[in-house]
């Protein structure tokens, strides 16, 4: 096991903060209708767990000594969300979400608070991140890369050409969490996409370390990335359910960039509570 | 040219720990080995595959790294243009990223490794500036500016080996941004960019020995395109001739004719180019220029005695 001491990893106050994130995409999906909804809610406990629990505190005024990317660039309500918790992004900068007056958009911009790279267009993230783990290697800084890959980009090849090199160079360094929701914008990938599985044999054949958890389990995600054998790049497949936390965006293709009306708005708040395992 | 980016690159690295090069699968030559050898740890092959070698200098930049991506045009350019576009110039990163072989200069290949539209596809994106040095001591020039800018992407387009000096007699040296003249006249200038140059020196002497005073200049910096420069030639002579190893439309002939419109010039303006086809033609360098259109006589033919 690599020696990564970090402190107990407190879950029930993971979800409770995890309720909170969801709340606040529903409140400004009332107000802004362009947001990706069930993608950001099938990985609000992974990044949550990333940014709360993995990421090491940096020495000084520096935040964190790790870096978090989010290659799934659709999912940054959720990344907003946690920022916006942890004080890096303002509460008032997130109300202008998707507005002439504010900063953010739908895909994060590198140079906003806490946000390291421009993403969006899928299948980058990994060639980044593969690039930033080199670079702390190379500096010698001892600093992790984490990324958060969709199962959807894993059909890009740019993904695979950047999982191979992370091997070849042996960034050890690089740990990715992909958010299985097995959707893409449109199908279920199980059901038209079979030859994308075994996902787990395709990673450890390209090198890589690998491990599965309940993408919905913040402490089974945070026990498996910190109980790996190291030496390699790591992924932690975190099985998910795309609109986890509101019922009728679970599995529902249409959620993907739709904003609920206001008699659905109620719906998911009334429904809304601590999501488990 | 490719050689004197690599010693440039390599005594500038000497210096610099933060110098790195990503390729994809290109073998490195001359001081590119000495490099190799010299910091293994800060040369990555990639291996056939440009889109991590794009990914990968974008990241390596973002964490205070100065890296260089380095390939055949084509493959630099054309393969991970998405790359580029997102990582490098959406996000503005100091990187290089070098095609060499630009134009038709590998003859023998076939028109997948040509990069005969590469300088319009890169002046169209934002932030990527665009500079195509016409022999190894301009090559040398430019690569020092790359290696001390710091403000965003450039796309660096080499020729490959063996080309002649021809900037020895600039009045000027290499300012980017700058069109610099390799020779001055009185009657005709000459503009252009790249290897394709020495075609314009000769056609210079050949027309200065029939008593018309010719003019070359290098229009090295594609972007941003030195509009006033090319203003002051357009006044200048009475005849301006713009050539250049890559297709019309995104060139550098409809930008002096956009400036020769906006500046009110009157002189007389001709433009040669590669074609817009696919050429299927091998040989030499000069057969596939000449296929496109490209010899000296055509030039020669533009000017009346």
């Amino acid at each position: 096991m690599v020696t990564q001491t970090q402190p107990a990893f407190d879950a029930a106050a993971a979800r409770r903060r995890c309720m909170q994130y969801r709340r606040r995409i529903l409140d400004i999906s009332q107000r802004v209708s362009a947001l990706h909804a069930a993608p950001a809610f099938s990985c609000v406990e992974a990044v949550d767990v990333i940014y709360n629990g993995l990421m090491r505190p940096g020495a000084g005024s520096v935040r964190f000594r790790d870096l978090f990317l989010m290659s799934k660039g659709h999912g940054c309500m959720t990344q907003y969300a946690i920022l916006e918790g942890l004080g890096i992004l303002s509460k008032a900068e997130l109300d202008r979400y998707c507005t002439p007056e504010g900063i953010l958009g739908a895909h994060p911009d590198r140079g906003n608070p806490g946000i390291e790279a421009s993403t969006g267009s899928l299948g980058h993230g990994m060639g980044l991140a593969v690039g930033m783990a080199y670079a702390e290697k190379l500096k010698r800084t001892g600093a992790m890369i984490y990324v958060l890959l969709s199962d959807g980009e894993l059909q890009e090849g740019s993904s695979w050409e950047g999982a191979m090199m992370a091997a070849n160079l042996g960034v050890d360094n690089l740990l990715a969490l992909v958010d299985l929701n097995d959707f893409g914008g449109m199908d279920r990938m199980s059901k038209h996409h079979t030859a994308f599985y075994p996902l787990r044999e395709k990673f450890e054949s390209f090198g890589w370390e690998c491990a599965e958890a309940n993408g919905h389990d913040a402490h089974a995600m945070y026990g498996a990335v910190l109980g790996r054998t190291g030496g390699k790049p790591f992924a932690l497949l975190c099985k998910t359910i795309k609109g986890r936390g509101v019922s009728y965006m679970e599995n529902v293709p249409i959620w993907h960039y739709r904003s609920p009306n206001k008699d659905e708005y109620a719906q998911a708040i009334r429904e809304l509570q601590e999501v488990g395992p | 040219m490719r050689n004197m980016f690599a010693q440039t690159f390599l005594e500038a690295a000497r210096e610099d720990p933060r110098l790195c090069v990503v390729v994809a699968d290109i073998s490195p030559a001359g001081a590119m080995d000495q490099f190799r050898k010299e910091f293994p740890d800060r040369f990555v092959n990639t291996g056939v595959a440009e889109q991590i070698m794009i990914g990968m200098v974008a990241g390596m930049s973002m964490q205070g790294l100065r890296p260089f991506a380095y390939t055949i045009a084509t493959f630099t350019l054309y393969r991970p243009f998405e790359f580029i576009r997102d990582d490098l110039c959406y996000q503005n990163l100091p990187v290089t990223v070098v095609g060499i072989g630009g134009g038709v200069t590998y003859s023998t290949l076939g028109s997948t490794h040509h990069a005969q539209e590469d300088v319009a596809v890169a002046r169209a994106v934002p932030n990527l500036r665009v500079i195509a040095p016409c022999d190894p001591a301009e090559a040398r020039a430019a690569t020092q500016w790359c290696i001390s800018q710091q403000e965003g992407p450039v796309y660096l387009r080499l020729g490959k080996a063996g080309e002649p000096v021809i900037t020895a007699n600039a009045a000027t040296p290499f300012e980017f941004g700058k069109l610099r003249m390799l020779r001055d006249g009185g009657d005709v200038c000459i503009l252009g960019y790249g290897p394709i140059l020495k075609l314009a020196m000769d056609a210079a002497d050949r027309l200065a020995a029939r008593g018309v005073s010719t003019g070359v200049a290098s229009v090295h910096t594609l972007k941003p395109l030195d509009r006033e420069g090319i203003a002051r030639v357009l006044c200048k002579y009475r005849q301006v001739i713009v050539i250049e190893e890559m297709v019309a439309q995104g060139g550098l002939g409809e930008s002096v004719k956009a400036v020769a419109w906006e500046s009110g010039a009157k002189c007389r303006l001709d433009c040669m180019s590669l074609k817009d086809e696919f050429v299927h033609v091998y040989g030499k360098h000069e057969d596939v220029l000449a296929a496109h259109g490209l010899t000296l006589d055509r030039i020669l033919g533009f000017v009346k005695a």
